[in-house]
């Protein structure tokens, strides 16, 4: 099952936790808010986007299904 | 000429009939709003299906798409929203927070009773219980549509009761997410949308929120079928569309044309000279003049040309008004429009305001297209609605359009500087841009970040 990061951006206030958390899938535009590739997450990434998840303190970020 | 043939509204012996289709707007327009009465002897009592499938079936067959911008077929939505589960909710959307488009409210002015109408149909096919026309903020509008309410009420014609809410005058007021809050008793914010509108809208009920010109086309379709709504437009795109045009010498005017009328025709391009065409509203596209002298007002052939119809806006800039000028102004109304929640339009939609009007002063610092470049390409599809992408979208189209311009501004001149005293000259910092209308309060252009979001100021 594909995976793949998703943003609730009025939730993100960037504080950029998922940036240094899952560097190969966020990175931070040049005011500090995430840009989050649409791209799937490959297994060897899913703890990282997971932790990356949990982790956000504006619980902004998710982990969805690629339908 | 099939006009007469296709009328819904009857002449009055000695009116002048304003130009274009009367499908919904009557021939005349000096008083407001016929009454209950008037509107039946017009058109017929309202014929209400008793069941859900048949209109659906009618809709589909005339193929009406959704007015109020996206264009959006009309029965796959009544069907999405038909098939949610729970109890639906109807919203007449008038919130017409475009301020360069007006058909909404000469609609609700002008024949309330259809669109009420349409909205008691709407409500039967999907089964509500309760509707809402959400409508500009207005008190004489909205004075006509209670005592409209009222006399149908008192006439035993409408099954669901309608509540009116009045939209705040803001652009983003008629976003389904931020209508479906406002409706809600909330402030007209955009949300993250998951789930959809149409699965989870007004107060978590499904809802179908239609605009109030699709909603008078879905009466007219009830009455008179879909092979008379087809009878004008193009087979693929039929029917009658109302548009707002702003001519280039000035005037501007609600009309009704079949769709795929020649655009050239519709904002009377021949007749004043125009450079180019605003198509779709501020969050559209400009086109070369020439080009858009040849389209036809379809929105495949809009879509060719990088366009959409949107809701009717279209505006022919005069020959002598500076497009960047014009152009910069309407970025900083959108800027102060963000609802700054998301994080990339609150950032970058101030800064292309504020390099973009750099650039509509002379000799701006070339740095500015390349910040432009950038910061479009930073806030499309960043936000939790349409805001950055219909500002971007105005914004590319501008640079492209207006690219003759650029390098006139770059030499220190502009196509607006050919003013009759002193010659060719230098104009001032900031060239007087007055064409497209705008609230009176849009921010003045300067150094820097122009138009920070008004953040939760009068959004209820």
């Amino acid at each position: 099952m594909d995976v793949r990061m998703r943003i609730n951006p009025i939730a993100c206030v960037g504080h950029g936790l998922c940036a240094e958390l899952l560097p190969e899938r966020v990175t931070l535009d040049e005011w500090g808010y995430p840009v989050v590739s649409a791209e799937p997450v490959p297994p060897r990434l899913e703890a990282h986007a997971r932790r990356a998840v949990t982790d956000c303190p504006a619980l902004a970020l998710k982990l969805e299904r690629i339908r | 000429m099939r006009q007469t043939a296709t009328m819904a509204w009857p002449m009055q012996a000695g009116a002048t009939a304003s130009p274009g289709l009367h499908r919904l707007l009557p021939p005349s327009r000096r008083q407001p709003g016929a009454d209950l009465a008037g509107h039946v002897r017009a058109h017929g009592p309202l014929p209400y299906y008793g069941a859900a499938g048949g209109l659906i079936a009618e809709i589909r067959s005339a193929r009406l798409t959704g007015r109020g911008g996206a264009g959006f077929p009309v029965a796959v939505k009544m069907t999405a929203v038909a098939d949610s589960r729970g109890r639906a909710v109807v919203v007449g959307n008038g919130a017409e927070g475009e301020p360069a488009s007006r058909k909404d409210k000469q609609l609700l002015w002008l024949s309330p009773h259809l669109v009420l109408d349409g909205l008691q149909l709407a409500a039967e096919t999907v089964g509500a219980r309760r509707a809402y026309l959400y409508v500009h903020r207005d008190d004489r509008l909205h004075r006509l549509l209670a005592d409209a309410l009222a006399e149908r009420s008192a006439a035993g014609c409408d099954r669901v009761a309608v509540e009116l809410v009045a939209a705040p005058p803001r652009f983003l007021a008629g976003e389904e997410s931020a209508l479906a809050n406002r409706v809600a008793g909330g402030l007209a914010l955009p949300t993250f949308k998951q789930p959809r509108i149409f699965e989870r809208g007004v107060g978590g009920a499904p809802t179908l929120v239609q605009n109030v010109e699709t909603l008078a086309h879905v009466a007219l379709i009830a009455r008179r079928g879909a092979a008379w709504f087809r009878e004008v437009g193009t087979a693929a795109e039929p029917g009658s569309m109302l548009v707002t045009c702003h001519h280039a010498g000035g005037a501007s005017r609600v009309s009704e044309v079949p769709i795929g009328a020649p655009l050239a025709d519709v904002l009377g391009l021949g007749r004043e000279p125009a450079q180019a065409v605003l198509t779709g509203g501020y969050h559209g596209t400009w086109i070369p003049a020439a080009q858009a002298a040849l389209l036809p007002l379809t929105n495949s052939a809009l879509r060719q040309a990088g366009a959409t119809l949107g809701a009717g806006v279209l505006a022919a800039l005069p020959s002598q008004s500076c497009g960047l000028a014009e152009t910069a102004r309407v970025l900083r109304y959108l800027a102060a429009e963000s609802a700054g929640q998301c994080g990339p339009c609150l950032s970058g939609l101030p800064r292309i305001a504020g390099a973009f009007t750099q650039l509509s002063q002379l000799e701006p610092d070339r740095r500015c297209l390349a910040d432009l470049e950038r910061w479009a390409g930073l806030v499309a599809g960043r936000g939790a609605c349409h805001h950055p992408d219909g500002t971007v979208r105005l914004v590319r189209s501008a640079l492209g359009v207006f690219s003759g311009e650029i390098e006139r501004h770059l030499r220190g001149r502009c196509t607006a500087d050919r003013a009759p005293a002193g010659g060719p000259g230098r104009v001032p910092a900031t060239a007087p841009a007055s064409f497209l209308p705008l609230p009176a309060d849009v921010p003045a252009g300067g150094a820097g970040p122009a138009g920070s979001p008004r953040s939760r100021r009068d959004w209820r």
